[in-house]
């Protein structure tokens, strides 16, 4: 019931909202702000890419740093009160030292706890040198063991005892960044066919149309894999980086070309649309000036949704050894190593990655589903 | 006019299969070398000296040497026919390999498919209905994880879940003394009984996705003006829910089975390798990694045909179900 | 009419409303859609409740039966039902409360469809797309009734005759979608038929269908009423409908009854201010507006400037992919037109009559099929703009300008008021920003905006006000030409005057030509000074308004004037009704 009479005051009108004045993003923001799990989503997400652009600062080691003293080393716990042996006590991050002993029937390794053996923690500490961004040579890390010669597992340790939690967080950087370039990727494809297909119509349209169709018909986890097999194996880590990327983005088009063609036919029968072209704009100035910011934020929430799927598909490739392969470290790649069920009985902190997987998919499908609901501030509520 | 509307729409799915199959080949002719080449680095290798004509001579027994188009012609051809050339690999038909595989894979598809439908259609409704309930709540929540988990990882953590805590192995689809026994009746419950782990982990995510997809929809419709009119008919909630908005919102849903097929189809692939089931998945891929190129081609086109399949049978049910399609 | 003296000796009131009161809750307050109202119904009466959009008159109607839509709520009053005082009614006094009861109850539902039955405004999404209009109808029957599958299709088929669907046989398996909009009304006047109510509440049944066909259903409810003594209550904006059906009036407001009493008191006395303002407005719009009849006694009509030379749009013509061609829909068929320097065009017509897109023909929005554009400019060089390109239409454009129908759909959400209006100056690249900020300041003082609006987002204001935005933004350019389709259609009536006086206004400072597109007989004969009636993409007729409105000449004028509802009740029933038939 469209209740809009201002001319003459309704008595029943409830208070206006003050947002008269208010632009389409900051509307968008009204409602998004409202949204407590898309708020969550957000937050986490900003994190995780802080994590990812600064992983070689957080990451307490070299990820590739073996130790073979430490094969399949368990996490421990970081503790901060450091009780003293005359019984005083100190704030000083720690851990507990665990020292490996091996059956001499079984050849089974038992890490036991040293109660004796503490190995302190020094943030901001010197450790393994790095250069930031392949730039800047450095060697501070955030959190570090006090002795560059101790090492310490938060997240525990893999079969050729590398650090965990450095891995995770190097990880990181790879993961969520292919998720990021395979969607722009895929958004430029899917603008440029969505657009086209939306804005010309006609045989065009319908040629584009039946592309899409034809893509959206293969299954894609087959094509992926053949794809991805049909990847020369000398190729160096980083061609075989964008190479993955291309590839998934090849299949991932489709949907963001159906929301952008969408849209377009959507508006293009919009009375604005048409005064706007009266008004004597050009086709430049009618698609971006009055078009285009009717778009931008259904854009934004297709993709934010389209990042997941991405980061799950990386992660299945690697995983079965068709995707990035080592060195490149992506969460795919660590969870390989948990492929055996005797691997993961043995070492249960290997699934630690598979955990990182799910808190980026589930923070960012939050976040887009918030975007998704609140890209529209005009459309009517239907039922008051 | 129903005719009509199905048979334009199997006469556009030949030339979907025809290109499907031209993509299908391409892939598997696209990585460099061939398998001899991957033959010859295996034999070499080991040690054996490798004799360029043979190599040759086998090149061209294969019809390696000839042409794409010749080539995939060649292949086509015969392959719907029902022969789909030779394995390299295991010196067999490739039709002898693939058939009880797709079979297996197909069944274990369906049966996804139904524990998807039999759960997500109820659950949607009730989390439409009782919109903000806590039902609800709890259902978004469940629907959400299942959504995030890729199905590996849930099928790497119920492995070890069944392992460390029950000390069960719950991969493949058969106990071991059924595993290369011919089909019988005790092979079937066999079979049964092992089904329903890659079932539920399978079916999770696309039932997360289906409910709410379903929600969705319903909470759409529920409010349109129809059902005020049934309502001021005298209809029963219960029965004027069910009859027309779920009627029209399942819609959307039975179109989802052209997409929910394929992937599960091929979703099942990642998880299959997993489970170490006897489906399509491994064999693919182990075929694939070796440039086994009739082998995983088989797969790849049989795969893709499926999808089409799927597709052709949600529109075809769609337009069954929904009278303003076929008049359009 | 038997009915009303029958009941005449005996208390009629069949359905007494009492203090009803409906309440939304939202997250911004409770809001009161219905504040105290008491009516009461007749058998054998028709109740028309009258008001403007968001008057809460549609949320009254569907709280009797508890069927108002979450988060809407009864939340005070009785509606008595007297089942005893209606034809199947018993001897002892058996009245029922229904807000008393559960709105999920077996009572009420029991109640529903058999002793009160509704229909509502959209024919098309009231009825369900999927189902067949045989299950819909005879569903209602099966409902209340026990009776067999065979037996409902029977009693189907005859209530679809009663409607006068033609072929009942055919229709009764069909769906919705393959009717035409009168067509589905009548099903859905079926379906409320099925158990011969006592009441039959019908909200806003015709204000989506076309004169001519509104005044056939009309005809029918009127007719079935005669046959039984069923009491209606007719919900609607439109006075004329009120003047041709009613037997008693409730005038509603900001959600309370303003004003209720017998149809010839209140079309000849009414005593509520708003009351008396909602007639003068109907009235004023059936006549000529003074002044524009003043305007042209000081300004003669001039030459042609815009002048539609056989045009022909066809859409959706064209070759097939393998051979064979596409026959498109011819929407304007050789349409010859001219408009005159200074003068109000108006083109009438029924919804698909090619209106629409003979307008948008003559701006070349549309590329013409066949036929030329010839447009006058300033300096008096005839051009056809028929075979411009878009490059080259910049300057007709600025010369011709639009003021659309959809208040909501015409202005971007995503820019200010100043932005829109600005527009067009903007792209014409000849003034600065500082003047052409001051000239989209004149221009909201000339529409009758506040300064405050420039920085506001197009949210922020009423439909009426709107569409004063949209009247900016095309007299920015200075015009010459002005093309409204359905400018008004979209408002109250009492702010639809106002606007067309707002154009008068600006055509007196101006010395501007309007061409107004419209379905309505009474704003074109308010506004316009000569008319074009179109019928299936031809113009029929053209001529000087009111010639043409007393002594039409062609039949099909002829027929969509006498079905033109006139808002008072006593020339009721003396107007003779004209069934236009094409000569096929």
């Amino acid at each position: 019931m469209p209740m809009n009479s201002k001319t003459e005051t309704d008595p029943r009108a409830l208070v206006q909202s003050p947002q008269d004045f208010a632009s389409q993003w900051s509307l968008i923001w009204i409602a998004f702000r409202r949204h407590r799990l898309a708020m969550t989503g957000a937050i986490i997400v900003l994190m995780l890419y802080v994590v990812a652009a600064f992983s070689e600062f957080l990451a307490p080691f070299n990820p590739n740093a073996t130790s073979a003293a430490d094969v399949y080393h368990p996490p421990q716990m970081i503790r901060f009160i450091d009780r003293h042996d005359d019984g005083g006590w100190s704030v000083r991050p720690h851990v507990r030292s665990l020292t490996a002993e091996r059956d001499k029937f079984t050849l089974k390794t038992t890490y036991i706890v040293n109660p004796d053996e503490k190995i302190y923690l020094q943030f901001f500490g010197k450790g393994d040198p790095y250069r930031l961004w392949g730039v800047i040579p450095m060697d501070r890390h955030f959190l570090t063991t006090a002795d560059p010669s101790e090492r310490f597992y938060m997240f525990g340790a893999d079969r050729l005892g590398r650090d965990m939690l450095s891995r995770t967080i190097y990880g990181t950087r790879i993961s969520m960044s292919i998720g990021l370039v395979g969607v722009t990727l895929s958004l430029a494809l899917g603008l440029i066919l969505g657009g086209v297909s939306g804005f010309y119509g006609g045989r065009v349209d319908m040629i584009i149309q039946r592309i899409v169709e034809l893509v959206i018909s293969l299954p894609t986890i087959p094509i992926w894999l053949g794809m991805s097999a049909a990847l020369p194996q000398d190729w160096s880590p980083l061609t075989r980086y964008f190479a993955i990327t291309v590839i998934l983005s090849l299949v991932a088009w489709t949907e963001l070309a159906r929301v952008v063609r969408g849209r377009f036919l959507a508006l293009r029968t919009e009375d604005f649309v048409t005064a706007a072209r009266l008004d004597g704009c050009s086709r430049k100035r009618v698609i971006f000036r009055h078009m285009m910011p009717s778009m931008v934020s259904h854009i934004i929430a297709s993709v934010t949704l389209a990042i997941p799927v991405m980061i799950i598909a990386e992660t299945s490739l690697s995983f079965l050894g068709l995707g990035l392969t080592p060195p490149i470290i992506s969460w795919g790649v660590l969870l390989k190593e948990a492929q055996n069920v005797r691997s993961i009985a043995q070492a249960p902190w290997l699934f630690i990655p598979g955990g990182a997987v799910f808190l980026a998919v589930l923070a960012l499908n939050f976040l887009g589903d918030g975007l998704r609901d609140a890209a529209d501030p005009y459309a009517q509520d239907t039922h008051q | 006019m129903l005719f009509l509307y199905i048979l334009r729409r199997i006469a556009w799915s030949i030339p979907l299969l025809f290109a499907v199959s031209i993509i299908a080949f391409a892939l598997i002719s696209a990585p460099p070398g061939d398998y001899i080449t991957s033959f010859a680095a295996t034999l070499s290798e080991s040690g054996d000296v490798v004799d360029q004509a043979r190599l040759d001579a086998m090149r061209e027994r294969y019809g390696l040497d000839q042409p794409f188009l010749v080539q995939y012609w060649h292949w086509i051809s015969n392959a719907v026919q029902g022969d789909f050339g030779i394995s390299f690999e295991w010196q067999q038909p490739v039709s002898t390999l693939i058939w009880e595989r797709m079979s297996l894979s197909v069944t274990l598809a369906l049966a996804t498919l139904m524990f998807t439908w039999a759960l997500a259609l109820p659950i949607g409704i009730y989390s439409a209905v009782r919109k903000y309930s806590i039902g609800d709540y709890v259902v978004t929540a469940i629907g959400f994880l299942g959504l995030a988990t890729p199905n590996f990882l849930f099928a790497l953590v119920l492995m070890y879940i069944a392992v460390v805590y029950f000390g069960a192995d719950v991969s493949g689809l058969f106990s071991d003394e059924y595993q290369d026994a011919p089909w019988s009746w005790a092979k079937l419950v066999d079979l049964a009984k092992h089904i329903w782990i890659p079932v539920i982990i399978l079916g999770t995510s696309a039932t997360a996705s289906l409910v709410r997809i379903m929600r969705a929809n319903l909470l759409d419709e529920l409010h349109r003006p129809y059902v005020t009119t049934a309502r001021a008919k005298g209809l029963s909630e219960w029965r004027l829910i069910m009859k027309y908005p779920v009627r029209i919102a399942i819609n959307p849903f039975v179109s989802t089975i052209g997409w929910a097929f394929p992937q599960l189809i091929s979703g099942a692939v990642i998880t299959a390798v997993v489970l170490s089931l006897p489906t399509a998945g491994p064999l693919m891929l182990q075929a694939l990694l070796a440039q086994d190129m009739y082998l995983a081609g088989a797969f790849i086109l049989l795969l893709c045909c499926l999808s089409i399949i799927g597709m052709l049978v949600s529109d075809i049910l769609l337009a069954v179900i929904d009278p303003r399609i076929r008049f359009r | 009419m038997t009915a009303m003296a029958k009941t005449a000796a005996t208390n009629s009131t069949v359905l007494e409303l009492r203090n009803l009161i409906t309440e939304f809750v939202t997250q911004r307050g409770t809001f009161r859609a219905v504040d105290d109202v008491s009516l009461e119904l007749h058998a054998g009466k028709t109740l028309c409740v009258v008001g403007e959009s968001g008057s809460g008159k549609s949320v009254m109607s569907r709280s009797i039966l508890q069927i108002v839509d979450p988060p809407g709520r009864v939340t005070g009053g009785q509606a008595l039902l007297h089942r005893h005082r209606t034809a199947r009614g018993s001897d002892f006094d058996e009245t029922i409360d229904l807000l008393q009861l559960d709105p999920k109850s077996k009572a009420i539902r029991n109640l529903r469809g058999r002793d009160i039955a509704m229909i509502f405004q959209e024919p098309m999404s009231s009825l369900s797309p999927v189902h067949r209009i045989g299950d819909q109808v005879g569903e209602a029957i099966r409902l209340h009734e026990a009776v067999s599958k065979k037996e409902a299709r029977e009693r189907t088929l005859e209530l679809l005759r009663k409607v006068e669907i033609p072929n009942p046989g055919k229709a009764i398996d069909q769906f919705p979608f393959e009717f035409s909009g009168g067509m589905r009304q009548r099903a859905m006047i079926a379906m409320a038929l099925a158990c011969n109510p006592t009441v039959l509440i019908a909200d806003e049944p015709t204000t989506a269908l076309d004169v001519t066909i509104q005044a056939e259903i009309l005809d029918l409810i009127r007719s079935i009423q005669d046959e039984s003594d069923m009491a209606v209550m007719f919900i609607t904006h439109d006075m004329g409908v009120v003047a041709e059906i009613a037997d008693e009036i409730a005038v509603m407001r900001f959600g309370k009854v303003v004003e209720t009493g017998d149809v010839y008191e209140i079309f000849e006395k009414p005593q509520h201010p708003y009351t008396q303002r909602l007639l003068n407005s109907v009235r004023e719009l059936d006549h000529p507006s003074a002044r524009r009849l003043e305007m042209r006694e000081t300004r003669a009509i001039g030459e042609p400037i815009l002048v539609s030379d056989g045009i022909t749009k066809v859409f959706g013509s064209g070759k097939r992919w393998f051979g064979g061609e596409v026959k498109g829909f011819k929407a304007v068929n050789t349409a010859n037109l001219e408009l005159r320097k200074g003068e109000n065009l108006g083109v009438v017509g029924e919804s698909g009559s090619g209106k629409t897109t003979l307008g948008r023909c003559l701006q070349r929005v549309y590329e013409v099929t066949d036929g030329r554009v010839l447009y006058t400019n300033e300096a008096g060089q005839e051009r056809d703009i028929a075979g411009l390109t878009e490059d080259q239409l910049a300057e007709p454009w600025r010369d011709i300008r639009t003021v659309f129908q959809d208040p909501f759909s015409s202005l971007n959400p995503r820019m200010t008021i100043g932005q829109i209006i600005g527009e067009p100056l903007v792209v014409e690249g000849k003034l600065t920003g500082q003047q052409i900020r001051d000239r989209v300041h004149e221009l909201l003082e000339l529409v009758g905006l506040p300064a405050s609006a420039y920085m506001r987002y197009p949210h922020a204001f009423s439909g009426g006000q709107r569409q004063r935005v949209s009247i900016a933004r095309a007299i920015a350019p200075n015009p010459r030409v002005i093309i409204a389709d359905e400018a008004t259609s979209a408002l109250d009536v009492s702010i639809r005057t106002q606007v067309l006086d707002l154009l008068l206004d600006l055509q007196k400072r101006f010395d501007l030509s309007f061409i107004l597109i419209s379905h309505d007989i009474a704003v074109i004969r308010y506004f316009c000074d000569r008319i074009a009636v179109m019928y299936r993409g031809q113009i029929v007729e053209t001529g000087d308004t009111e010639t043409v409105c007393q002594k039409p000449q062609h039949a099909y004028t002829q027929s969509l004037l006498s079905a033109v509802p006139v808002a008072d009740p006593r020339v009721r029933g003396q107007k003779q009704r004209v069934r236009y038939q094409e000569a096929t």
